[in-house]
């Protein structure tokens, strides 16, 4: 019974490090990173977006200023987030 | 089904609120329920084995197989296509049509201009290739079928380059080549730089004619007056200043540059060059020169020396000195990663469609107007991203240059801001 279980130990920790092993796990992980900066992205501008609007609401005549101000927030922003897509690329291509 | 259940809960009693939802099957109780997960868990793990052991044959990279099997069908190659599209190339590709076999291509064949200390220069047409099928003077261009016959690294030979190959065939690793063609992005940016050349020295002339001096601008004038006060008024004077016109003409050239040869990669057929990571090097290196040239000693004081508490300096500097290059690294990598985002996601709208369309013809055909609609819109917001990745280039150059020689916060004529009233 213990040999069996022995067994069953050993065997559990070689295939899960084998798992991680995989060269499409490389794949994987990319996409979920790239994935997660898309949630920060999203996060982000979508902060952004209140802001402004709210800033529009508040004085609708400033709104010409308040939309370059959103947009050039916005691209920075962007930017931050596009970083990880980029990580994500080389995950999977290195 | 929940019969076979019924008397279980009767048993277990379950002490989470009663909802009419806990009575489906599947709401066993937890202890139960966590045996079964790790009783599954082992068995699934350790029975993976043989399934692990062959991660030699599987390469999930493309939908297409390249192992020459005739009985297996002839899928859509996404991978290909992407890459194709994204990559340089020594021809400018419009369209392929025809049987897989026996392609055939509309394209503009462009010249290759090869340098080997071995060989000496070459130059041909690249159409001589035949897209990767012949070799040509010694040479031959990669294609995915090519770099499996040579057996080349596919981490170090990319698709698309050259490589020296001997009178059979083989790669000839002796041969050191240095590939200074005109390749298609090349192309483009000469392209660019004429249009923009043309337009600027156009409208110069006019200007030293005396139209639009003193009278109203006329013609070509507008539009480009409109843009460079916007560059002047929004970019150049808030940042810099008095020494705004020292550095406006870098600003613009930027600024018109980036502008045209994002516009020209919209274009079906063009080449990608804003999503080329060396093109955005260069945009950023020059960007770094040119802050560096502008440092003044106060610069320098708040980057060794930052007015901080004694017990934060040793963190801050560090990282002040590596502010200084991460700002232009952050400009090189905005502008390369929101162009090369924006074009996979067009290809890949497109492409949907024919990879729903191998599986199922009929699908693809159903599917292609959406695909389209959605591609189109993508496409709007991309002309959008083309201007503001333009404006935001030049105007972080701008905001770094200004930071540069921003002077101690005391000879700043210190007025408040006027209210808007």
């Amino acid at each position: 019974m213990k040999l069996l279980r022995k067994f069953f130990l050993i065997n559990i920790k070689f295939t899960i490090m084998d798992l991680f092993l995989l060269a499409d796990m490389a794949n994987a992980g990319g996409a979920i990173g790239a994935g997660l900066g898309a949630i920060g992205a999203g996060i982000g501008i979508g902060q952004i977006g209140k802001g402004a609007l709210e800033a529009i609401a508040r004085q609708p005549e400033a709104i010409n200023d308040i939309r370059s101000n959103m947009i050039l927030t916005a691209a920075l922003v962007e930017g931050a987030a596009l970083f990880s897509i980029i990580i994500g690329f080389l995950a999977m291509v290195l | 089904m929940t019969v076979p259940f019924f008397p279980f809960f009767k048993v277990f009693k379950p002490r989470i609120p009663i909802f009419a939802a806990n009575f489906r099957m599947g709401m066993i109780s937890g202890r139960l329920k966590s045996l079964l997960v790790a009783a599954f868990s082992v068995f699934f793990v350790t029975n993976s084995l043989p399934v692990l052991a062959q991660e030699g044959h599987e390469k999930e990279g493309q939908p297409t197989e390249k192992q020459g099997e005739p009985k297996k069908p002839k899928l859509f190659d996404a991978n290909e296509v992407i890459f194709g599209h994204i990559m340089d190339a020594h021809e400018f590709h419009f369209l392929s049509y025809g049987p897989k076999e026996h392609q055939k291509h509309v394209t503009i064949p462009l010249p290759v201009i090869l340098y080997s200390p071995q060989r000496g220069f070459t130059t041909f047409l690249s159409s001589n290739f035949h897209h990767g099928h012949e070799s040509y003077k010694g040479y031959v261009v990669l294609t995915e079928h090519n770099r499996e016959e040579l057996k080349l690294d596919p981490k170090k030979y990319f698709i698309g380059s050259i490589v020296p190959v001997t009178e059979s065939g083989e790669f000839d690793p002796t041969v050191k080549v240095y590939d200074i063609s005109l390749t298609r992005n090349v192309v483009q940016m000469i392209l660019a730089l004429s249009l923009l050349v043309w337009i600027m020295l156009s409208v110069a002339k006019r200007y030293k004619k005396g139209e639009g001096v003193t009278s109203a601008p006329k013609g070509m004038q507008n539009t480009i007056e409109v843009v460079v006060n916007f560059v002047k008024d929004e970019v150049a004077k808030p940042s810099l200043g008095n020494k705004y016109p020292k550095y406006l003409p870098l600003l613009l050239t930027m600024f018109f540059f980036i502008l045209i040869n994002n516009i020209f990669g919209l274009i079906p057929g063009s080449a990608n060059v804003t999503g080329n990571i060396a093109f955005t090097l260069v945009l950023s290196v020059i960007s770094f020169v040119v802050i560096m040239f502008s440092t003044n000693k106060h610069y320098w004081g708040h980057i060794f020396n930052p007015p901080v508490p004694m017990g934060v300096k040793p963190i801050l500097v560090p990282v002040e000195i590596l502010g200084v290059f991460t700002k232009p690294f952050a400009l090189m990598i905005r502008l390369f990663a929101n162009m090369v985002a924006g074009h996979i996601l067009i290809i890949c709208l497109i492409s949907l469609i024919f990879i729903l369309g191998a599986l199922n013809k009929v699908a693809g055909i159903g599917f292609a107007p959406f695909s389209i609609g959605f591609t189109v819109f993508i496409y709007l917001i991309e002309i959008l991203v083309a201007f503001l990745q333009a404006f935001i280039f030049t105007m972080l150059t701008a905001v770094f240059i200004g930071q540069a020689f921003e002077g101690s916060h005391d000879d700043v004529d210190g007025h408040a801001d006027e209210v808007i009233a």
